[in-house]
């Protein structure tokens, strides 16, 4: 076997070679430095999740300013609701920035939990509607914070 | 300026003494504000969730929460979290009538008459499995576990591929149509990594969703885990799911 | 949800993966197909099918060349897609495509048919001139010599990328289905047999593809058509076919006899929604009618034209069958609900970057190619051996 047989296939190898010293190159420079450390991933995602915005406030930062409310609700049933279950998000008002926020609408807010459907637990507290109040506001009767009847 | 040798051992014992942890704490603690000191430390923890459906109402609060949580698209099928609501007939508890409208975001229209057979309320989210298939099918690493049991995506490098949605055994992924990236469930990352509550749980009037961490002993969910029945989402596919349920029904899909 | 039926889980209503996706299988396996069929020659010494030897090439050449553009069209982020190459999760089917699909293509396809073509490479660019000749410079990699010594090494190495491509082309088309297969969350697509299922259909599409292709080129070059030739490939597309239709009648009738908790809203849904494309397209149309064609012609004597007339059209039914068997697995594992409780419908748009069009010009792209092909690498025996004919004073070194 002469080289000079041979020799178009050791062009063919060559070929091959610069692939695969482009795939190096590739490897090392599009690669994010980060990638792998951690586990098969890139390690500033976590970081990057971690970063997202605060919508909503928490209970406690709710607390901080209006522990009157929090004492107001200690006594009834209402006590271990979040704030923001009924205000909605808060992030924006507890850092004092942000639009106030509005007082929700009785009648479509209470009867979100509380209409009488099939499906809600025995011992949950429902009405139907209609009958409760002929269709009088909850708030006639009811305070939000301590729903106790007056 | 010269620096003496004394400088030279001070700095130098400083460099030996310091952690990576006390040298990113140090700016925090030298401007007066230590309670910016990030002391999270992924490895103490292990989250999981517990879902009561003898305390679900229905309510469908969790939904819009995460929706304004996460600003996931506001339109009828991309949902991080939603509820179904199961009718089932005493005598048929292989075909439930199951419906979610608009995945509970804004609660359920009143569908059944009392005492016709059985009707509960299931949230569900993505399940942040410990051997999770997802993160077993993605081909570029985009979406991994963290060190503290949360499933994530990265949407930065996600290419869309969507074979991880169809590994899914629960559905709860979807493209997001803005980013052409997987999204699910977070656990509210963001949130559960500064102390605070994910969305869903925190407004949740009931209390049919709580946090767990596994990894804390003082947590109260493991006196609950050790004392009542606790079902998992398709357990036959052994995918070490986190979502606890308790008092889930056999009917449910 | 217009189109749904029953329950889905929210996330569940729109498809993932759309008809794309059931192309890129379809092409893929008529790569590794014409492939097989080609080293029925080459290493089976089955000398019957050496006329179609570099044909087959070239159309396996032409479709792999065309595999990675239905999977861009469809991811979400394309230009990201380099990330499967430099960082595959290990774990992962897909992730292989990158590496499968690049060894497959440079090492398998272009290393063969560049040894089997590099003697008329090289004559046609001693005869060429000016831009003709700098191409088929770039195709020689500069070299010239063509001695007897040269030519048996080539063939001897041309021998050993074959066979080392045999089981490249299992794993080219056999890691698709299992793609599918290991989705334990599907239970339409979770079985061992997917991955051979695809494979042998795979081979009995590409056979066809092949087979059809020499018919109609022969014929448009109103050439004779070499009927030992097309006899042995339509017989080697039979026992293909019998092959490939036991693996899904074994799947099908294991599904009835176990009916596992899927089973019910699976033999609803081919039932209903997948009647037309499986029953009727797929089974009867695409398998037993090209199958009984088959049958026919190596029971009963027939004339020539007959023959070539019952292959024409069995390996037409036989395409649109394997075709529909993709669809069917693609679309078929989307269109019910995991809870079981429900079905969706596919709405296939026709302007839409995973649309029809798309679609078919997808597939009509690797004919294209395979024209330019065959103009700049003649596959015909014939005309090959006129040029050797014409050159054979140039020859010596």
């Amino acid at each position: 076997m002469r080289f000079r047989d041979v020799e178009h296939l050791f062009r063919l190898a060559a070929l091959f070679g610069v692939g695969v010293i482009v795939f190096a190159i590739a490897r090392a420079t599009l690669v994010p430095h980060d990638f792998g450390t951690l586990g098969h991933f890139r390690a500033g995602a976590i970081a990057e999740a971690r970063a997202l915005p605060i919508v909503h406030a928490g209970q406690k930062a709710c607390a901080e300013c209006h522990d009157d409310v929090v004492e107001a609700r200690a006594a009834a049933r209402h006590k271990n609701i979040s704030c923001e279950s009924c205000h909605g998000p808060l992030g924006q008002h507890a850092l004092g920035e942000g639009p106030a926020p509005v007082k929700p609408d009785a009648m479509s807010l209470c009867v979100r939990c509380h209409a009488a459907k099939t499906g809600k637990p025995t011992r949950y507290p429902t009405v139907d509607v209609a009958d409760h109040a002929g269709g009088e506001s909850c708030l006639s009767c009811h305070t939000s914070h301590d729903p106790r009847a007056q | 300026m010269t620096t003496t040798r004394r400088d030279f051992l001070i700095a130098g014992g400083r460099l030996l003494v310091m952690t990576a942890a006390t040298q990113a704490a140090l700016p925090h603690v030298l401007a007066g504000t230590p309670e910016r000191v990030d002391t999270y430390t992924a490895a103490e923890h292990w989250w999981a969730m517990l879902i009561d459906i003898q305390k679900c109402i229905g309510c469908g609060t969790c939904v819009k929460a995460c929706k304004d949580e996460n600003g996931v698209l506001n339109e009828p099928y991309y949902f991080r979290t939603w509820v179904e609501r199961y009718h089932v007939k005493a005598t048929d508890a292989e075909h439930p009538i199951v419906d979610s409208p608009n995945g509970g975001y804004d609660g359920f229209p009143e569908a059944y008459a009392d005492g016709e057979g059985k009707t509960f309320f299931v949230p569900k989210l993505c399940n942040h499995c410990t051997d999770s298939p997802c993160t077993q099918v993605c081909p570029v690493g985009a979406t991994f576990t963290t060190a503290d049991g949360v499933v994530l995506v990265d949407k930065d490098y996600c290419v869309g591929c969507r074979y991880c949605v169809q590994a899914c055994p629960y559905g709860c992924r979807y493209i997001d149509p803005r980013t052409h990236t997987a999204d699910k469930c977070t656990l509210c990352y963001h949130r559960i990594t500064k102390g605070l509550l994910p969305a869903c749980v925190e407004v949740c009037p009931t209390g049919s969703r709580q946090l767990a961490d596994l990894k804390n002993p003082n947590d109260p969910i493991h006196e609950f885990l050790r004392t009542h029945p606790i079902q998992v989402l398709k357990p036959q596919m052994a995918t070490g799911s986190k979502i606890y349920y308790h008092a889930l029904d056999g009917s449910v899909r | 949800m217009p189109g749904v039926d029953g329950f889905m889980y929210p996330n569940e209503m729109e498809l993932q993966w759309s008809v794309l996706i059931v192309l890129y299988p379809f092409i893929t396996g008529l790569v590794a197909g014409a492939f097989i069929l080609a080293s029925l020659e080459r290493v089976f010494n089955v000398e019957a099918v050496k006329p179609t030897y570099r044909l087959a090439l070239l159309t396996a050449l032409a479709f792999m060349l065309v595999a990675p553009l239905p999977l861009q069209l469809h991811l979400g982020h394309p230009l990201r897609s380099y990330e499967m190459l430099l960082t595959p999760s290990p774990t992962s089917a897909m992730a292989m495509f990158g590496y499968v699909y690049l060894w497959y293509l440079m090492v398998v396809l272009v290393v063969e048919i560049w040894l089997d073509y590099r003697k008329d490479l090289v004559l046609a660019r001693r005869q060429a001139t000016g831009l003709t000749r700098a191409m088929y410079g770039v195709l020689t990699l500069g070299s010239d010599n063509i001695s007897p010594a040269s030519l048996r090494i080539d063939d001897r190495v041309g021998r050993i990328v074959t066979i080392i491509g045999i089981p490249s082309a299992f794993l080219l088309h056999g890691y698709v289905g299992f793609i599918f297969g290991s989705v334990k969350a599907n239970p339409w697509w979770s079985t061992p047999l997917m991955p051979i299922v695809f494979l042998f259909s795979a081979i009995v599409s590409g056979i066809a593809m092949v087979m059809l292709l020499y018919i109609v080129l022969t014929k448009l070059r109103r050439a004779p058509l070499d009927m030992r030739c097309v006899d042995t490939m339509a017989r080697y597309l039979f026992y293909a076919f019998l092959v490939d239709f036991s693996l899904e009648m074994l799947d099908l009738v294991h599904r009835i006899y176990e009916a596992d908790e899927s089973f019910r809203t699976l033999d609803f849904m081919l039932k209903t929604r997948l009647f037309m494309p499986h029953v009727v397209i797929q089974i009867i149309l695409g398998t037993l009618v090209p199958l009984t064609a088959l049958a026919l012609t190596q029971v009963v004597r027939l004339s020539a034209k007959v023959r070539t007339s019952l292959y024409v059209g069995a390996g037409l039914l036989t395409l649109v069958g394997i075709f529909a068997m993709r669809w069917n697995v693609v679309i078929g594992g989307q269109l019910f609900s995991k809870s079981f409780l429900g079905y969706t419908t596919y709405k296939l748009e026709f302007v839409h970057h995973e649309g029809l069009l798309p679609a078919i010009l997808v597939m009509l792209l690797p004919f294209a190619i395979l024209g330019v092909l065959i103009k700049v690498l003649p596959p015909w025996p014939t005309e090959t051996r006129q040029v050797e004919q014409e050159r054979a004073p140039a020859a010596h070194v």
